[in-house]
C-alpha cells in the first residue's frame, strides 16, 4: 500500500500532529514544542547560569512557543532578543560560555547559522582543543528545519551534513518529544558546544513526556522497530518517515529494523553495526543533500567495518543536490517521503 | 625626544612609570630573543612579533585585574606578558611542547593562560572580538565588576563583526574596550588601500559608542586614556572604542625586517623607529631621574635571565605523546 500526500499548509497541520499515537495508558501526551518550552522552562529554574538568546524568543511567537514568555518569568536578562548579527551573537555566546555562562542562542532557521560559519566553524567548536583543553565552550546552538509551503532555497535546508563534517561539535537531530526533552537537557548541560536541529515539522507532533526533568546520553541511538530483513538508519523527521514506511512494510511482510540515530556526532556506530550485522541489508535515509553528507558518512563506515555482514549494497534515501525549490509541485518532487522508503526496501530484499 | 611623555605622564606615580617601562622592555627582550631563535627552525610556528607596538599591551594591561578578560590575536605575546601570562608555557608553546600553555595545539597563535585571565587568542581577523563582547555579557550577567578587552589591528576594523558586536555591547551597556592597534598594515596592504578615511576611532560613535584616538607608542598617554575608558566600563557606563597608532618593525610575521618588499619605505620604518616606544620613555625615565642606568642594566639582565631560564625549559620539555592528538576535542 502506498501513502498518497498533499503537500499544502492544512494538510500538514492535519496530518502531522497524530504521528505518535501509541501512547501509553496513563502517561502525560504533549507536544513536541511543549515538551520544549517546559524544558527550558524547567532549565532556567534549574540553574541560573542558563540563558536563551535569540532573534525573536521573547516576540509573540515565541520561538515556535517553545520560549512563549519565559522572558516574563525569568526577566529580560536570561531570554534577550538579539540583534540581527548571527556571527557577532555566535562569538558572544561563546564568550559567554568561556566565562562561566551556559548561552542557548536560538534560531528559528539553520540557515542562518551559515552567517555565523567562521565563530561556529573556527572558533566555537575549536576552543577546547586549540587551547588544549584550557578551557571549555558549554553552548547549545539551536535552529529549527523548515519545510514546505514555499519556504524555498534558504529557509528549508537540512545542513547537518556541513556540521557533522566539523570536530568539535556535537549535533543532536530529536524524533520524538520524549527525546527533544531528554537530549535537550543533556545538551544544556554538556560542557562541550552542542548544535541541536529541530525539524519543524516535529513541532506539532504529541508524545509521552515525563514531566520531571530526564536526560538522554548523547551519542547513543535507539532502535525503533526490531526486524531482520533490512537495517534503516535516520534521525530526525526522516526517522518518523521510516516508521511509516516499516509499519507498512510490515503489512507485506517484510521486517524492517528502524534506528533512530538521535545524535549525529557523536555517532553511534555500533548500534548501526549491531544492527547490519544481523539484518545484512541499510538503507540509509537522511532529511540532507545526498552527496559527501550524513547519509555518506554513515555508510561509509558500514562499508569500512561492516563489509562482511553486507547481503546488499549500501543504498540511500536522500534530497535530491539542488536547493529547495519553492513551487509546491516542484517541491513533492524534492522531498522523498515514505513510498520512496518503500520503494528502496522492496528492492533490497526482494 | 620624538615623543612627548611631559604631560601624559603628569598623573603618574613613579613606581607606575617604571612599571609601565619594565613590562615594555619584558615584552621587547623577549621577542628580541625569539628573532634569534626563529632562524634555529626549532620553533616551528608561524610567529608575529609586535616589537614597535609593546606600549599597547604594557598600558591597557597595567589598568586590569587578573579577573579582568582579554581576548587576543595572533600578534598577542605582548598581551600574554602583559595580562600576566606565564613566560615558560608561552616559549613551550612556541616550542610544541606539552608544557605549553596549550599543551603544543596552539602554536603562537593560540595562546591561552585562564587564570591570568587570557581566554585565547584567534588567528580569524576580528574573531575575539565577538568573544570578548561575551566575556562582558557575562560579567554584567553575574555582576563580577570585571571589564573585558579585546586587541585587534587595523585589518580587523574592516570586518562585519566589530561593527555587529559594537552595537551589541553598546545595546546592553556591556563592560567591554575595543582597543584597536592601528599599525597602518594588514599583511602588506596599507591601510589607505583598504580604508577611503583615516577615521578608525570616529567610525563607530554612530553606535553610540565613544570613540577615542591617541599615541599608541606613548605608554603613558595609553595607560591614562585606557584608565579613563576601563573605569567607566567597570562603573556600568559601557563600552568604548579606542584607536591607538602604532608601528611594527617587523614583517607581518616572522622576525624579518620587510621594508625592502617595497609595500612600505624604509624611511617610514626608520621613522617609527625613532618613535621606539620602549628607548624613548626609557630616556625620559632617566632625564627624570626616575630610574639610573645601574636600574636599567639590573632590570634587563633580570629579565633576559628569565627568559633564558624560560627558553631552556621550552627546549628541554619533551613534545606531547603521540596519544594526544585525540585529546581535547571535547572538554572534560
Amino acid at each position: 500500500m502506498k501513502i498518497s500526500f498533499d503537500w499544502d499548509k492544512k494538510s500538514v497541520e492535519k496530518e502531522e500532529p497524530g504521528f505518535e499515537h501509541k501512547s501509553k495508558p496513563g502517561a502525560r501526551k504533549i507536544s513536541y514544542a511543549s515538551a520544549l518550552y517546559e524544558t527550558f522552562d524547567q532549565l532556567l529554574s534549574l540553574n541560573d547560569k542558563i540563558f536563551i538568546m535569540g532573534q525573536g524568543v521573547d516576540d509573540p511567537f515565541g520561538m515556535f512557543g517553545t520560549t512563549l514568555n519565559l522572558h516574563k518569568k525569568y526577566g529580560a536578562r536570561r531570554v534577550f532578543d538579539t540583534p540581527l548579527s548571527e556571527e557577532g551573537m555566535m562569538g558572544v555566546a561563546l564568550g559567554a560560555a568561556l566565562t562561566g555562562m551556559r548561552p542557548i542562542y536560538m534560531h528559528n532557521r539553520p540557515d542562518f547559522l551559515l552567517v555565523a560559519m567562521n565563530q561556529i566553524v573556527n572558533h566555537v567548536s575549536k576552543w577546547s582543543y586549540m587551547f588544549g583543553g584550557a578551557v571549555g565552550a558549554p553552548l547549545v546552538i539551536w535552529a529549527a528545519i523548515g519545510r514546505g509551503w514555499g519556504s524555498a532555497a534558504q529557509h528549508s535546508q537540512n545542513l547537518h551534513g556541513l556540521f557533522m563534517h566539523v570536530p568539535g561539535l556535537k549535533l543532536v537531530m530529536p524524533s520524538t518529544p520524549y527525546d527533544a526533552k531528554g537530549l535537550l537537557v543533556s545538551s544544556v548541560l554538556d560542557p562541550n558546544p552542542v548544535m541541536i536541529l529541530e525539524h519543524r515539522w516535529l513541532l506539532k507532533h504529541s508524545g509521552d513526556v515525563p514531566e520531571k526533568l530526564y536526560q538522554i546520553p548523547l551519542g547513543k541511538g535507539v532502535v525503533r522497530k526490531s526486524g531482520k530483513d533490512l537495517t534503516i538508519v535516520s534521525a530526525s523527521y526522516a526517522a518518523i518517515e521510516s516508521m511509516r514506511a516499516a509499519e507498512e512494510l510490515s503489512k507485506d511482510g517484510i521486517e524492517a529494523e528502524v534506528i533512530d540515530l538521535r545524535t549525529l556526532q557523536p555517532l553511534d556506530e555500533e548500534i548501526i553495526l549491531d544492527s547490519v550485522k544481523k539484518t545484512g541489508r541499510l538503507l540509509v535515509v537522511d532529511t540532507g543533500w545526498r552527496r559527501a553528507g550524513a547519509a555518506s558518512e554513515i555508510s561509509a563506515i558500514v562499508a569500512e567495518k561492516g563489509f562482511p555482514y553486507l547481503k546488499k549494497p549500501i543504498r540511500r534515501v536522500t534530497s535530491a543536490d539542488v536547493p529547495t525549490p519553492a513551487c509546491h509541485t516542484l517541491e513533492k518532487s524534492f522531498y522523498f517521503g515514505v513510498n520512496e522508503i518503500i520503494d528502496a526496501v522492496k528492492e533490497m530484499v526482494r | 625626544m620624538p615623543i612627548d611623555f611631559e604631560s601624559s605622564s603628569r598623573d603618574l606615580a613613579p613606581e607606575l612609570s617604571i612599571g609601565l617601562y619594565k613590562t615594555m622592555l619584558r615584552i621587547r627582550l623577549l621577542q628580541s630573543r625569539i628573532r634569534e631563535e626563529y632562524p634555529k627552525d626549532e620553533i616551528k610556528t608561524p610567529v608575529h612579533l609586535c616589537v614597535g607596538q609593546e606600549a599597547i599591551p604594557a598600558g591597557v594591561c597595567a589598568n586590569l585585574n587578573k579577573e579582568d578578560y582579554v581576548l587576543s590575536n595572533y600578534r598577542g605575546h605582548g598581551h600574554y606578558l602583559a595580562k600576566g601570562g606565564d613566560l615558560k608555557s608561552l616559549l613551550a608553546e612556541l616550542y610544541g611542547k606539552k608544557a605549553g600553555c596549550s599543551r603544543g595545539k596552539g602554536g603562537s597563535m593560540h595562546l591561552v593562560d585562564v587564570d591570568a585571565g587570557l581566554l585565547g587568542s584567534s588567528s580569524i581577523v576580528g574573531g575575539g572580538i565577538p568573544v570578548a563582547t561575551g566575556a562582558a555579557l557575562s560579567a554584567s550577567l553575574q555582576e563580577t565588576g570585571r571589564v573585558a578587552v579585546t586587541f585587534f589591528g587595523d585589518g580587523a576594523v574592516d570586518e562585519g563583526v566589530l561593527y555587529e558586536s559594537i552595537n551589541f555591547a553598546t545595546l546592553k551597556k556591556l563592560p567591554v574596550i575595543y582597543i584597536c592597534e592601528n599599525n597602518f598594515y594588514a599583511v602588506c596592504s596599507p591601510q589607505r588601500d583598504r580604508q577611503p578615511l583615516n577615521n578608525i576611532y570616529e567610525r563607530f560613535q554612530g553606535c553610540g559608542i565613544p570613540g577615542y584616538k591617541a599615541d599608541g607608542n606613548n605608554v603613558a598617554e595609553v595607560y591614562c586614556l585606557s584608565k579613563k575608558v576601563i573605569e567607566e566600563a567597570r562603573n556600568g557606563a559601557g563600552p568604548s572604542f579606542v584607536e591607538f597608532q602604532t608601528y611594527r618593525w617587523y614583517g607581518h610575521s616572522g622576525g624579518e625586517t620587510d621594508a625592502e618588499l617595497g609595500y612600505r619605505s624604509k624611511e617610514e620604518l626608520e621613522d617609527w623607529i625613532e618613535k621606539c616606544p620602549v628607548k624613548n620613555f626609557e630616556q625620559f625615565l632617566l632625564g627624570k631621574g626616575l630610574i639610573s642606568n645601574e636600574d636599567i642594566a639590573r632590570i634587563r639582565a633580570g629579565f633576559m635571565g628569565e627568559i633564558e631560564e624560560a627558553v631552556d625549559f621550552a627546549k628541554a620539555s619533551p613534545f606531547p605523546d603521540e596519544k594526544e592528538l585525540l585529546d581535547h576535542l571535547y572538554y572534560e
